[in-house]
């Protein structure tokens, strides 16, 4: 078994066959010339031993090489690249199976945010009326914990759209450290969830021990390859067309061990990519095609996903802009290009500008929403609860992307239109008209009850008041007192006497 | 035997399910439904006002329950009243044998140059679900007819549905219109729909405005129980 998604019957295309091969081509030449330039020893000599011109470059303080990748190695390395791609989950109905051409969107969390936003609603009361009174939400950044992270997933593990999690906030406890972050990010979202667990490595030396404690929870390294529970994102090429050393190491790694991993690039159109749509593209294709190229030299059929996160330059700052309309349509554009090359995209939406939930952030997160989801990426990380760009985190936000996620899976449903339900229609419809009030009422009460209608916004207000974050707020709280299934009190124990840095409070049998 | 049927009416109007053929919220429920069972009462000789008030009053009152409490929710309460007045045109010759009063007779009516009707439609339903005697004149009904009806049938209520802006004047026009006659005293005058408001109620003489056809009932019965 494994989680529905939601089938896109008609994907957004807006690129023809014959731009998405244009595009395939420029990314090929640039592969070849310039090149990339890369800053890691042993991708060089993986490229170079497979085929790839690789010299050496003189310039730089750090080691680095020039590779240019020849088009037959790309393709080589596209054909080994699984066409399908299973994400499991502790649940194993929790699963997601993605494949690269079936326009079948699962919708993610994520990413990691620094700030934690804590609302508040005091009352104020109107001075000429001191009858009037309102609540006002009062937004209350700070830094995000590992309580709040467990807090986060546990919520996350109750959102009915939500397929999967990526972490949502960054956990910064004073007895956080590089060595013990990752045990402790990865422990605190799969204990309090049953679904899928992605995250990036903070230190190339946990990789280990966040393997072993997925294998402990999964059963065993081969329980773990048929169902990874957990799976990584890297962001080996940085824009333009540069190999990190070490992110590069990092990615190398989970290759060998091989499970699931993203291949993600983020270029910002203006600056680290050119701000015309036709370049951003061919150079993310390029760069996106070199990760997953050097992904299958290390271990051929290594689980990849075509990772895209473009975003258009702000004008005024030279910040990301997520809301701006180009950088929909660069996601859009790249889940085509995933799905030329038959991988899985990972693809974003929902990312705002603003720094608290409101309107603006409520217009540019479903501008994006609504577009990028109707493209058909296999893996949306469509940001529940993000805002300032992926900087801050509000749990009550996600809780109504939630909401506003399952308008748009309603959207999509397609009518069910056969000869069945033509002649009911029909046998409706002279019924009603030869009646003197000619209202299809009495119809709508079966429909009604069966589920096939839309719902009333679960915000709405009374009156003419918004209280729609107040009601967010209110399921929040109600969603954090529902039970989550946790992991096993004997499987808890092992991973604590077998693994590392885990904070003994994370503990919850103790 | 008349208990079971008299049941049996009180169910299926909470169910409501007007004919043997409709389908109630219940599924397992099938069999005669509320024209069936009213014929079936009145046959056994059940008087028309134990049939009133133990099958089709009772069964609305759990309707009306159920929608207090969101378990119903509008179409529900309209399959339900429409259920009640189908069963009242079949009752409604026996009653004034039996002494049994409706709550009053109502004429309802979407005045001159306006063709909309589902508003007017919904409110004549549920009145006549509430046990109100509904004259439904139509749409598009010139003032003098409007006026002729309530010499003629002096109906105690009088409904006036307006959809549009251009046609809500016709409203004032009837009341000029009563009054002109003398008949304004013998009818309260109730206006709904879009166009009109508390206010334009107040401006052109009528007594009631009503966002509703539940509101119409609210304050039809709220005026009798005062």
């Amino acid at each position: 078994m494994a989680r529905e998604g939601l089938l896109i019957n008609q994907p957004l295309l807006r690129l023809s066959q014959e731009q998405v091969e244009r595009i395939h081509h420029a990314s090929m030449e640039i592969l070849s010339d310039p090149g990339l330039i890369c800053f890691n020893k042993n991708a060089a000599e993986i490229f170079q031993s497979n085929g790839a011109e690789v010299s050496t470059l003189a310039d730089y303080d750090h080691p680095a090489w020039l590779v240019k990748l020849p088009e037959q190695i790309v393709l080589k390395a596209l054909d080994s690249a699984p066409k399908t791609v299973k994400l499991g989950a502790r649940n194993p109905d929790n699963a997601l199976i993605m494949n690269g051409e079936e326009p079948r969107v699962y919708f993610i969390s994520g990413s990691e945010t620094n700030i934690w936003l804590d609302v508040d609603f005091p009352t104020y009361t109107k001075k000429s009326d001191p009858s009037v009174e309102i609540q006002v939400p009062e937004w209350k950044p700070r830094r995000g914990t590992v309580a709040d992270l467990c807090q986060s997933a546990h919520v996350c593990e109750h959102l009915e759209t939500l397929d999967g999690y990526i972490r949502t906030v960054n956990i910064q406890d004073k007895d956080i450290t590089e060595q013990n972050k990752d045990v402790n990010k990865y422990f605190a979202s799969l204990n309090n969830m049953t679904k899928h667990v992605m995250a990036g490595l903070t230190s190339l030396d946990q990789i280990d021990n966040v393997v072993n404690m997925a294998q402990i929870i999964a059963g065993g390294e081969e329980q773990l390859k048929e169902n990874p529970i957990i799976s990584f994102i890297t962001c080996l090429v940085k824009s333009p067309l540069q190999f990190v050393d070490d992110t590069t190491d990092t990615f190398i790694e989970i290759c060998k061990r091989g499970l699931p991993i993203v291949v993600s690039s983020a270029p910002q159109a203006g600056s680290t990519a050119p701000i015309k749509e036709v370049g951003i593209l061919a150079q993310i294709n390029a760069e996106v095609l070199a990760g997953i190229t050097l992904g299958q030299l290390v271990n051929p059929g290594t689980p990849v996903l075509y990772g895209s996160v473009p975003v258009r330059a702000r004008m005024d700052t030279l910040n990301d802009s997520y809301s701006a309309v180009e950088t929909s349509q660069y996601n859009v554009d790249c889940v085509q290009l995933a799905r030329y090359y038959k991988i899985p995209n990972y693809s974003t939406s929902g990312v705002c500008d603003p720094k608290i939930p409101g309107q603006q952030s409520s217009i540019e997160r479903l501008f994006s929403d609504i577009l990028v989801t109707l493209s058909g990426p296999q893996y949306l990380h469509c940001t529940y609860g993000l805002l300032d760009c992926n900087s801050v985190f509000c749990l009550p936000q996600a809780v109504m992307d939630d909401a506003h996620f399952k308008m748009i899976k309603f959207f999509l449903r397609q009518p069910k239109i056969d000869e069945e339900e033509i002649a009911e229609i029909l046998k409706q419809i002279r019924t009603v008209s030869a009646t003197p009030q000619k209202l299809f009422i009495s119809y709508i009460r079966k429909v009604m009850r069966s589920g096939q209608l839309s719902e009333v916004y679960p915000f709405e207000g009374d009156g003419e008041g918004d209280n729609a974050f107040k009601l967010a707020y209110e399921k929040t709280q109600e969603l954090l007192a529902k039970p989550v299934e946790h992991i096993d009190e004997a499987t808890t124990k092992t991973i604590f006497e077998q693994i590392p840095g885990i904070l003994p409070r994370l503990n919850i049998y103790q | 035997m008349s208990e079971d049927i008299i049941a049996a009416l009180k169910e299926n109007v909470i169910q409501g399910r007007k004919t043997a053929d409709d389908e109630g919220i219940d599924e397992d429920l099938v069999g005669p439904a509320v024209i069936e069972l009213t014929n079936a009462a009145l046959e056994n000789n059940i008087p028309p006002d134990q049939i009133i008030m133990n099958g089709l009053t009772a069964g609305m009152e759990v309707v009306g329950e159920k929608f207090s409490a969101k378990e119903y929710y509008i179409p529900d309460m309209l399959a339900s009243a429409d259920a009640v007045g189908a069963a009242m045109d079949i009752l409604k010759p026996h009653l004034e044998a039996s002494n049994v009063e409706t709550k009053g007779k109502f004429g309802i009516v979407t005045v001159k140059g306006d063709i909309h009707d589902i508003g007017k439609n919904i409110v004549a339903i549920l009145l006549k679900g509430a046990g109100y005697d509904v004259y439904d004149l139509g749409i598009d009904i010139p003032t003098d007819k409007i006026v002729e009806f309530v010499k003629n049938e002096k109906p105690a209520y009088l409904g006036l549905s307006a959809l549009l802006t251009t046609t809500m004047v016709a409203m004032g026009e009837v009341i000029d219109a009563l009054n002109a006659a003398g008949v304004r005293d013998q009818v309260k005058v109730l206006i709904g729909g879009a166009a009109v408001s508390e206010d334009y109620a107040k401006e052109i003489g009528a007594d009631f405005y009503c966002v509703d056809g539940f509101d119409a009932v609210k304050k039809l019965d709220a005026l009798k129980a005062a």
